[in-house]
């Protein structure tokens, strides 16, 4: 009777411990396979040659810089873009719009997060890179701009609803203490709120960086994929390519083992280390405000 | 002129849109410079009372408010509180309020006590540190803190943190100091320094309470109403109150027969 009840319990306990583990497994499998694939290089190409500016592998230019400044450049434009607009759009749905507005605005913005990106790319090919072409009288529509844009939209839906999660959980009380002190509404929202909401708030903006960053298949769309170094404000509406795209892009036709192939190994591994890093510092973040919280309610 | 009612509220009803405590036919007056106490069981209707005398019901789901709830100067003019084109944050500086649960928002002890001067528009250094010293003295908190003021409030114990909001509240200079349960969550000694604070401020302020128990009621009471179930039961002198009840249901209930 007592083994025929605990059984199950240990086959339940050993399959959690194995699933568990096995998550962390895979993510050191796929570690040490980036590593394996993309530490050779370091034999194979001088490391001060990835400071070139040129990116031309098939006569052995394998200059990163114009790769990792096309994915900051688009990057940076996303988050200028989405960020303003994600974190008032929040503030909307969290603080000003009816219950009855929320119930619609709330799914609806996580059903753009659930959008394949392929089709938002799909629509900035087609539309919006025609609009900027004859709007801007650009030569091509496909620029860093464009992908800014689309990735904008792409990084949205997370920082909202992120953000937006983050102020509903500042308690009530704060906003009734801070109206009760003759605030208005904006004023609560603006001293009050924001700040008591400010560790969430960072978390998703670090988590649409993280979107960002490692969107692969609407910067190839959209882009231009042309590596070029930054010329002045121009680089905003010229054709740019991003690391993620390169991967990509070239992936499918390099000789395996080649030098070309081990850089393009080398070049996830530094996608890795920049994820790696907005994780940590995201993480960090939530953890801070659990600490916080704790201690309030002690 | 010197008047004797601070605020006048006649036949106020209260409906809130899910059916909850709402407010049934209230009339009652709180005296000047006393303290009025408001008690009875929960769900009877104090807290809403409260919040409609400094209109923090307006992002609540009420349905109708409907009669009268007047705020007198001490020249003896009134506002309708009940207003819809009043100008709420003046109200609120005029009628302060301090919660169940101590609310210190988070910033430092001195950010919390000049927020609302600072929303006011008071920009004056002197000005702010005067009002600094005079309300945490009040609030008997002055000794404690007077050296880390830019500590963060959230580090102070429960019962100064709850001490800090009433400061905080005393630091707009109200007229009237609305506090829900101020004591609720303090160990006996806050309370204590809470409760005689609050003798010290009557002389200056009026000061509508809900306590925590009937004991304190009775402790605090110039003034006592009884609400049940959104109704005002009885309305009386604290020493009449608590020590010959005119009605069967607020007998019963000081002497802990129910509630």
């Amino acid at each position: 009777m007592r083994i025929s009840r605990i059984k199950p319990e240990s086959f339940i306990t050993w399959l959690i411990k194995f699933t568990g583990y096995s998550a962390i497994i895979f993510v050191f499998l796929i570690f040490y396979f980036l590593l394996s694939e993309g530490i050779p290089v370091f034999g194979e190409v001088p490391f001060k040659d990835f400071f070139q500016v040129r990116w031309y592998p098939i006569e052995a230019y394998f200059g990163l810089l114009p790769l990792l400044v096309g994915s900051l450049i688009v990057t940076i434009g996303a988050l200028i873009i989405a960020v303003p607009l994600g974190l008032l759009t929040a503030i909307y749905i969290a603080e000003v719009a009816s219950p009855r507005t929320k119930e619609i605005l709330k799914p609806l913005v996580e059903l753009l997060g659930g959008f394949p990106s392929v089709v938002l790319g799909f629509l900035g090919l087609l539309i919006l890179s025609q609009y900027l072409r004859e709007i801007l009288a650009l030569p091509t529509g496909l620029s860093a701009l464009t992908g800014s844009l689309i990735l904008a939209g792409i990084a949205l839906p997370a920082i909202v609803s992120i953000s937006e999660d983050a102020l509903d959980t500042v308690p009530r009380s704060y906003r009734d203490a801070s109206l009760a002190l003759g605030a208005t509404e904006w004023q609560t929202i603006w001293w009050v709120t924001l700040p008591a909401a400010k560790s969430g708030v960072l978390t998703a903006i670090m988590l649409g960086i993280g979107r960002a960053i490692g969107e692969t298949m609407v910067v190839l769309m959209v882009t231009g994929n042309a590596p070029m170094m930054p010329q002045g404000l121009a680089t905003f509406v010229n054709p740019t390519r991003t690391m993620t795209a390169t991967i990509a892009a070239e992936m499918g036709e390099v000789a395996n083992g080649s030098t070309h192939y081990h850089v393009l190994f080398f070049i996830g591994i530094v996608l890795f280390v920049i994820a790696l890093i907005v994780n940590v510092s995201a993480s960090t973040f939530v953890f801070r405000r659990k600490k916080r919280s704790e201690r309030i309610l002690s | 002129m010197t008047i004797t009612n601070k605020i006048v509220t006649e036949n106020l009803v209260l409906q809130y849109s899910d059916g909850t405590e709402s407010l049934k036919d209230i009339s009652m007056n709180i005296p000047v410079n006393s303290i009025s106490v408001i008690f009875g069981p929960a769900g009877g209707g104090k807290s809403t009372y409260l919040r409609v005398l400094n209109r923090l019901n307006d992002l609540a789901n009420v349905t109708t408010v409907s009669g009268k709830a007047h705020l007198y100067s001490e020249s003896g003019d009134f506002i309708d509180i009940l207003d819809p084109n009043l100008d709420v944050t003046a109200l609120r500086r005029r009628v302060g309020m301090v919660f169940a649960r101590p609310v210190v928002l988070p910033m430092s002890i001195r950010e919390n006590l000049t927020y609302g001067l600072e929303i006011a528009g008071v920009r004056k250094r002197s000005l702010l540190h005067e009002a600094i010293e005079r309300s945490l003295n009040q609030a008997a908190l002055w000794e404690e803190v007077q050296d880390r003021l830019d500590d963060p409030a959230m580090e102070l114990s429960g019962g100064q943190q709850q001490r800090l909001c009433i400061a905080r509240s005393l630091a707009l200079e109200p007229e009237v100091l609305l506090l829900d349960e101020p004591t609720s969550g303090l160990d006996p000694i806050s309370t204590g320094k809470v409760e005689a604070s609050l003798q010290e401020l009557k002389k200056n302020y009026t000061i509508v309470l809900v306590p925590h128990s009937v004991q304190q009621a009775a402790r605090a009471a110039d003034y006592a109403a009884f609400f049940l179930q959104g109704k005002l039961i009885e309305y009386a002198p604290g020493n009449e109150m608590f020590t010959t009840p005119q009605v069967q249901q607020t007998a019963d209930y000081i002497e802990g027969r129910f509630g």
